[in-house]
């Protein structure tokens, strides 16, 4: 290839397995100069492994790595920090006892000596204002008490500050995933000045528009090998989707739920928010899918880990008539236990259905968990491997099994599908619209609004109030948005 | 738009600001719970509260803030030295025999011991070992070695050390100075530098560390180093004061030294560790230990238990506020 040595990273043959696991068969990929790369595919498909490989913190079984024309045969994550390669992980790694400030120190080995603080607060806080101007985050601020979408925007920023090594390429493994619409859309224009400005992106989302909007080139993955690459105006979204091997388009999502429910089904859920003046509440009835909106943070967890409680204890304000589940929204945080096998994951919220006497069954156990890996197509060889072993989609596919193979009629989602790729999530709003077709209730925040396209119900919610209450047919993304930046109603 | 972004910045700082409120409230427990066992003194017996009162009373706080300071390194990481205490007394012994006697061998023997601590940092990371079986077993090496060096209670401090732990310094007590002098010393070396970052994020966040191309055997192995640093300053000073050593005299220290890391506001995990705090812990502990149990006359048959006692209302108060925090 001519221009492979303008190139400012090119892998040839790059191939990994994880014991039996192919990972990685054989992938060439490039990345020049002034170009933002979309790379998409299933979880699962290999994107992880191989941006692991690009920012050095895998190296390849066999092929060859090159970065600005130089073969390198010691590539490290300090080999990739100097040649200007920086990766902002899926997994948030920021160290949450340390400052803003002090965690741009750890990505920085030059903020040292006298002032090291001054100049690492000032670094932060100068891109922190570039990307997302009105952020509202102090350098000072310890990373744990800032928000999940916080502690995102600040790891991104913290990708793209420079001191003494060069900066050429940032891989951004779902920075949006955290994000409200706002703030995510300040970081993709500010993705798009910075590939004007001749440096590189590879951005890897979900959200198949994002990808469509923003990249110029768009590599698409399967089963650890890349099976189209080609300029992003050569796809549209069913094209995207196509490649990808994802089910089909979820068109007939729609016509299903708009089925009338009776009025007459028996209420689940009746719930005023703490902060809500007016009369309005949240009702839910038996075989309802109700949608929570707004912007990121305005109530709607609080709302649901309310009626959690509600469940358990009464609680003024609240009403709930059915045993209740939650799907956590930060996996890593509420939901895994992770040292934990799947089964045993799957299982926590069943305990008293598979008791044994005193003690747990492992075979009820263990059917219950081959039940729902069957069901809900969790992709491993054995149940009985630890959480961790899954892919991040399959992790939280064993956390909806959780929720749905108990008892609980009523079942909580918090942004459930955040950085879930689109296999999975169609496999999932199938599921759901099942389960609700045979009574269950579901209460499912989520920031995704094309998500909303699944409920029969929708309220808005604004700094901790319900601001609007729509029926599916009356929804359009620009209510939606109307109402989460509009006066209180 | 502008003013709902406004606006939920407002929220989110507000929300920011209770936690740090929060986060100061428990940044004040250890010297409230330190000036709470003060005024207890004081209300019990005024007298105390006096220059030589608080020499006397404070009197072994100096060996105990050491050794909480090097198992505040070691929870730094994430791990915990069940050995402390045992490694206090053998430096004891060291101290009270070659230390006087052959001052070389002695020197000698004490840096090689911080070097096994180090070597040790390096195991539990390459072996990925529990560090609490690890310790658990060197504490009965650090002891069979004590009595190996000291058979029988005795021997003697050196000059030097004796003149050193029975400086009085006017107006202000010794133990209080030098408590003062660790705890800022420590605080500076570990919270403000550049270096102190990185040993913290070891324990905040070990991958995203290593990720970012920093070594996480240096850490461990720099922070077991600065765990046996301290506990071999801790053993000195013990000997400093008691001027004769007993292979078991340190044993009770490995508790003690955990429980002024916690009542100093560290956490067992998260490298969330505060080097001012777990001194003030420890001087609470070395008084509600034995001077506040005289003085409520309880016999010092029950001392031990009462001890205990008030071990678990201190650190239960602590974790009441903590969570207030969530």
């Amino acid at each position: 290839m001519p221009e492979g040595n303008a190139d400012i990273i090119r892998l040839n043959g790059a191939a990994k397995h994880f014991g039996a696991v192919r990972a990685l068969g054989g992938v060439d990929f490039h990345v020049g100069p002034g170009e933002c790369v979309g790379l998409v595919g299933h979880n699962g498909a290999g994107k992880s492994t191989l941006m692991h490989m690009v920012a050095g913190t895998l190296t390849p079984d066999s092929g060859r790595i090159g970065v600005h024309g130089g073969s390198e045969d010691n590539y490290s994550v300090s080999r990739a920090q100097q040649l200007g390669i920086r990766c902002v992980f899926q997994e948030l790694s920021l160290c949450p006892n340390l400052s803003v400030a002090e965690n741009t120190r750890i990505n920085h080995a030059s903020l040292r000596g006298f002032g090291w603080r001054r100049k690492a607060a000032e670094l932060i806080a100068a891109k922190l204002d570039e990307i997302f101007p009105g952020h509202s985050i102090s350098a000072s601020d310890i990373v744990g008490d800032l928000s999940i979408g916080r502690r995102q925007m600040v790891e991104v920023a913290r990708a793209f500050t420079v001191t003494q090594d060069r900066l050429d390429l940032v891989i951004l493994d779902e920075p949006t995933s955290s994000l409200d619409a706002h703030t995510a859309g300040q970081l993709l224009a500010f993705v798009r000045r910075f590939v004007a400005g001749g440096r590189s992106c590879i951005l890897i989302s979900h959200v198949l528009g994002e990808v469509l909007r923003n990249a110029d080139r768009i590599v698409v993955m399967r089963d650890g090998k890349v099976v189209v690459a080609a300029a992003a105006s050569a796809f549209d979204r069913d094209r995207l989707v196509t490649a990808m091997g994802g089910a089909e388009a979820r068109q007939k999502a729609a016509a299903q739920v708009a089925a009338a429910k009776p009025e007459a089904s028996p209420l689940r859920v009746r719930a005023r928010p703490a902060a809500q003046k007016d009369g309005a509440e949240l009702v839910a009835r038996a075989g309802e899918i109700i949608g929570l909106a707004g912007l990121a943070g305005h109530g709607q967890t609080d709302l649901l880990l309310a009626i959690f409680a509600a469940a358990s204890r009464a609680r003024a304000g609240i009403e709930v008539t059915a045993p209740v589940a939650l799907v956590a929204g930060d996996r890593q945080s509420d939901g895994i236990f992770p040292q934990w096998s799947i089964a045993q994951n799957i299982g926590i919220r069943s305990l008293a259905r598979l008791r044994n006497g005193l003690l747990i069954s492992p075979q009820r156990e263990a059917e219950l968990a081959g039940f729902w890996q069957k069901k809900i197509g969790i992709r491993t060889p054995d149940m009985n491997n630890n959480i961790f072993s899954l892919s991040g989609g399959n992790q939280q596919k064993a956390l909806f099994a959780r929720a749905l193979g108990s008892d609980a009629e009523v079942v909580l989602m918090d942004d459930p599908m955040r950085g879930v790729d689109i296999g999975t999530k169609l496999e999932v709003y199938d599921l759901v619209r099942e389960e609700a077709r045979n009574g269950r209730t579901f209460l499912w925040y989520t920031t995704e609004t094309e998500e909303l396209d699944n409920c029969d119900h929708i309220y808005v919610f604004k700094n901790g109030r319900i601001v609007a209450n729509l029926r599916r047919d009356e929804l359009t993304e620009e209510k939606i948005i109307q109402s989460s930046f509009g006066d209180a109603a | 738009m502008t003013a709902a972004s406004v606006d939920t910045g407002l929220k989110a700082s507000s929300e920011r600001g209770a936690l740090a409120r929060a986060r100061l409230l428990r940044g004040l427990l250890p010297a409230l719970s330190l000036a709470l066992v003060l005024i207890a003194i004081a209300w019990l017996n005024p007298r105390a509260i006096s220059y030589f009162g608080f020499s006397l009373m404070l009197n072994l706080a100096i060996p105990i803030a050491l050794a909480t300071i090097a198992q505040m390194f070691v929870i730094a990481g994430n791990e915990l030295d069940l050995s402390i205490g045992t490694f206090v007394g053998f430096v004891g012994c060291v101290t009270a025999t070659w230390l006087k006697d052959a001052p070389l061998i002695g020197v000698a023997i004490l840096l090689g011991s911080i070097g096994v601590y180090a070597l040790l940092g390096a195991l539990i990371h390459l072996r990925n070992l529990p560090s609490i079986v690890v310790t658990l077993g060197m504490s009965f090496v650090w002891q069979g070695l004590a009595i190996l060096v000291l058979p029988k209670p005795g021997g003697k401090a050196p000059d030097w050390l004796l003149a050193i732990m029975a400086f009085k310094p006017p107006l202000v007590p010794f133990p209080i100075i030098a408590a003062l002098l660790i705890g800022l010393v420590v605080h500076f070396g570990l919270m403000r530098t550049s270096y102190g970052v990185i040993l913290r994020g070891s324990g905040g966040n070990p991958a995203a560390l290593g990720r970012a191309g920093w070594s996480l055997l240096k850490t461990k192995i720099v922070l077991f180093a600065l765990a046996g640093l301290f506990g071999v300053l801790s053993g000195m000073a013990l000997i400093g004061i008691t001027t004769s050593a007993d292979a078991n005299i340190g044993n009770g220290y490995t508790l003690l030294a955990i429980a002024g890391v916690i009542l100093g506001g560290g956490e067992f995990v998260g490298g969330r560790v505060s080097p001012i705090g777990a001194v003030l812990g420890a001087l609470t502990l070395a008084l509600a230990a034995s001077p506040l149990l005289t003085f409520m006359h309880i016999p010092p048959d029950w001392q031990v238990a009462a001890n205990g006692t008030i071990l678990i209302i201190v650190l239960a108060a602590r974790v009441l506020i903590s969570r207030r925090e969530r």
